[in-house]
């Protein structure tokens, strides 16, 4: 199915990343966004506003971000492709709601634009110390997945493909970029709705009567109703069975678990996005992800320059983790060095699955970018 | 017996029968209120949504047939927004207890009153948190014994009817499980009143509440409505607070007209933009 040409501003713009997710959420036919503004990712929702009335879009400003992260849910229950955008103390405040949308199988989008913390911290400036926190910030055991843009048309790219990812695998999806990414400008290219695929929602077959709103399909993905279509389906946050009722036996919290981390787990593989560079043969492999994976290059060309075989591992995915991946090359190098603008987040991952692999760490409390001599210095420590 | 003539059964899930209420907990009650109250509605079954937060009142949406949500605690207001918004032709029910809608989710309340969300809003009152083992809520009187107050409570409660009217609900009535006919009635109206409507019901909670406070069992705390409870339709709502003597001020305090949320949108950027204007579609 193609783009509703509507939503799809086709062409070459100059844009920052959070115009230019608006735009990638625009086009993936999303139609109903709640928000709370926050910076740095109040922009996002700025276009939204003034975009939406144009496309047939719902925006509405809630209260907070509690009440924009499940008025995103009755909006998807309700039929539409919805998302909401925040940074930093939002994000905490959303967490309780990814977890349900995680429970009840809710296709939606959550952009956070990453800043400084922790609390208030650094309201105007980068990091990249929410990737624990999308992966494990709500309560409970659970799987989601989360993407990491490194420039502002793969802000339009990544969160196009987010919306596609929600539906497949009826998850919330996490796109994580940071202040950086959000706010530089850089040439996008939107292309023309014809050329933009959109996943539609899995809207179930069988009819009222017959229909198990939580009945897994082969792919562990149930089936979607939404309201007012005569289903009279119950969907709730407590464990349940296929039925969508509440069973708080043990068995069907193990069933239910299983199956939500299942339908993410089993297809790591396919869900594996990376950009590779030098890899192959490489000595060094550096893992990066969002804006340091832009500064991390002048670091491996000056390397480079010197003789050493150094590698660009660029994780557009993040979660799930590329853990096969990851181990793989492990057998065939002397060290990962992981640079990311935070004390040590995805560095443990990489140490995880990195057997005897040097991992270098090379932490950064946000506020700026890494200086690229700290990450060349690192690299070459890595190979000493 | 035609389906018409016992309306309870046909928009329950009699597959979920028994549910998990105490003997004697009003719950039950204002769910038969409900019930009948949609069918003398007109309201199709199938374009109705009953949204609940969490809480002993928060298991209504689950028994009840018809598209149904049971979400976090708190937000069940902002999930009916999401919902409403998203699909305009369904009418949409928030069924909730007082410590979900007005506590951890009161900031919620005020803000879809003050929007004029078109939705009822029902909030079965029963004093305290029924669910977690009888604790203080913002609608416990002065006094009252609960668990998280030992000695009574000595804050100010919330008087619901007067907060709902000064954030701009366009219906607001109070009755008790006592007045099962009016209370149907005015559950009746909200539903068919365009705009934000809100009922609040005064419930026994006979298990947590009952006990502690001494009023006895459930049927014994309905005897004290039935005592305790004056009809004043139209009364100012600044004099309809609670306590835990003295009258309990019941009727239909609110009934106006007010822009619904969406109308308001679609007028404004209809008269903003002209024809650039896209409505939403359904
Ligand atoms: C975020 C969160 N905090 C606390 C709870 C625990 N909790 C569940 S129900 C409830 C209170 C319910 O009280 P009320 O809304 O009055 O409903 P009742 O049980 O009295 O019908 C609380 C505090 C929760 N589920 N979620
Ligand atoms: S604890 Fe109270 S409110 Fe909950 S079901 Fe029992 S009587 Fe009803
Ligand atoms: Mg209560």
């Amino acid at each position: 199915m193609h783009a509703d040409p509507a939503g799809v501003l086709t062409g070459a713009h100059f844009l920052d990343g959070d115009h230019a997710a608006c735009e990638g959420a625009l086009a993936a036919e999303c139609r109903f966004v709640a928000g709370y503004p926050i910076t740095p990712s109040t922009e996002v929702v700025e276009r939204i506003a003034q975009r939406f009335p144009l496309v047939g879009g719902v925006f509405i400003q809630m209260e907070d971000e509690l009440a924009s992260s499940i008025a995103i849910a009755g909006a998807v229950w309700g039929g539409k492709r919805a998302m909401t955008v925040t940074s930093g103390p939002g994000f905490s405040l959303m967490m309780e709601h990814v977890g349900f949308a995680v429970m009840t199988e809710t296709p939606c989008v959550f952009i956070n634009v990453q800043r400084g913390g922790p609390s208030t911290g650094l309201p105007t400036l980068p990091a990249q110390a929410d990737m624990m926190q999308a992966r494990w910030g709500s309560h409970g055991d659970y799987e989601i997945i989360a993407l990491s843009p490194n420039s502002p048309q793969e802000c339009f790219d990544l969160t196009f493909k987010a919306f596609n990812l929600a539906e497949q695998y009826r998850v919330p999806v996490l796109v994580m970029m940071d202040e950086c990414v959000g706010h530089m400008m850089e040439r996008v290219v939107i292309p023309r709705a014809e050329e933009l695929e959109i996943y539609p929602r899995r809207w179930t077959k069988a009819a009222p009567g017959e229909y198990l709103p939580f009945a897994p399909g082969e792919d562990l993905v149930p089936a979607m109703a939404r309201a007012g279509q005569g289903y009279r389906f119950h969907m709730t946050g407590l464990t349940h069975n296929e039925r969508g009722y509440p069973d708080m036996s043990v068995a069907a919290q193990a069933r239910l678990v299983a199956r939500l981390t299942d339908k993410i787990r089993k297809n790591a593989d396919a869900l594996q996005d990376v950009v590779e560079d030098g890899v192959d043969g490489a000595d060094v492999v550096v893992v990066c992800y969002g804006i340091t994976s832009r500064v991390a290059l002048p670091a491996i060309e000056a390397c480079r320059a010197s003789g050493l075989k150094v590698g660009w591992l660029r994780l557009r995915t993040v979660w799930p983790f590329p853990e096969r991946l990851i181990r793989d090359l492990a057998s065939g190098l002397r060290a990962f060095v992981v640079p990311e603008l935070n004390m040590g987040q995805i560095v443990r991952e990489v140490e995880r699955c990195a057997g005897a692999a040097r991992v270098v760490g090379v932490p950064h409390a946000g506020g700026t970018v890494h200086d690229p001599a700290v990450i060349e210095r690192a690299i070459r420590e890595a190979v000493r | 017996m035609s389906e018409r003539a016992n309306p309870v059964e046909r928009y329950l899930r009699s597959d979920r029968i028994p549910h998990i209420w105490c003997p004697g907990c009003g719950i039950g009650t204002t769910v038969n209120c409900f019930t009948r109250a949609i069918d003398e509605s007109g309201i199709p079954m199938d374009r109705l949504a009953v949204v609940s937060g969490i809480g002993c009142t928060g298991r209504v949406a689950g028994y009840m047939h018809v598209d149904s949500f049971h979400t976090t605690h708190g937000r069940a207001i902002p999930f009916a927004t999401g919902l409403k918004l998203a699909a305009p032709g369904m009418k949409v029910v928030v069924y909730s207890g007082d410590g979900d809608l007005f506590a951890i989710g009161g900031n919620h309340f005020i803000h879809a009153a003050r929007r004029n969300l078109d939705m009822t809003v029902v909030c079965v009152n029963n004093l305290t948190y029924g669910m977690t083992g009888g604790q203080l809520t913002p609608t416990t009187p002065e006094e009252a014994i609960a668990s998280t107050s030992p000695y009574g409570n000595f804050e100010q409660p919330f008087n619901l009817p007067y907060l709902a009217e000064s954030c701009g609900a366009v219906y607001v009535a109070r009755w008790t499980t006592y007045h099962v006919t009016h209370l149907k009635k005015a559950m009746r109206e909200a539903l068919l009143k365009k705009g934000f409507s809100f009922v609040e019901v005064i419930s026994p909670c006979p298990t947590l509440y009952g006990r502690r406070n001494r009023i006895g069992d459930g049927l014994d705390e309905v005897k004290t409505y039935k005592q305790r409870s004056v009809i004043r339709n139209g009364a100012p709502t600044s004099e309809v607070s609670l306590g835990m003597t003295g009258p309990i001020v019941v009727g239909k305090f609110v009934d106006r007209e007010r822009p619904t949320y969406q109308d308001a949108m679609d007028q404004f950027y209809a008269r903003k933009l002209g024809d650039r204007y896209a409505r939403a579609s359904q």
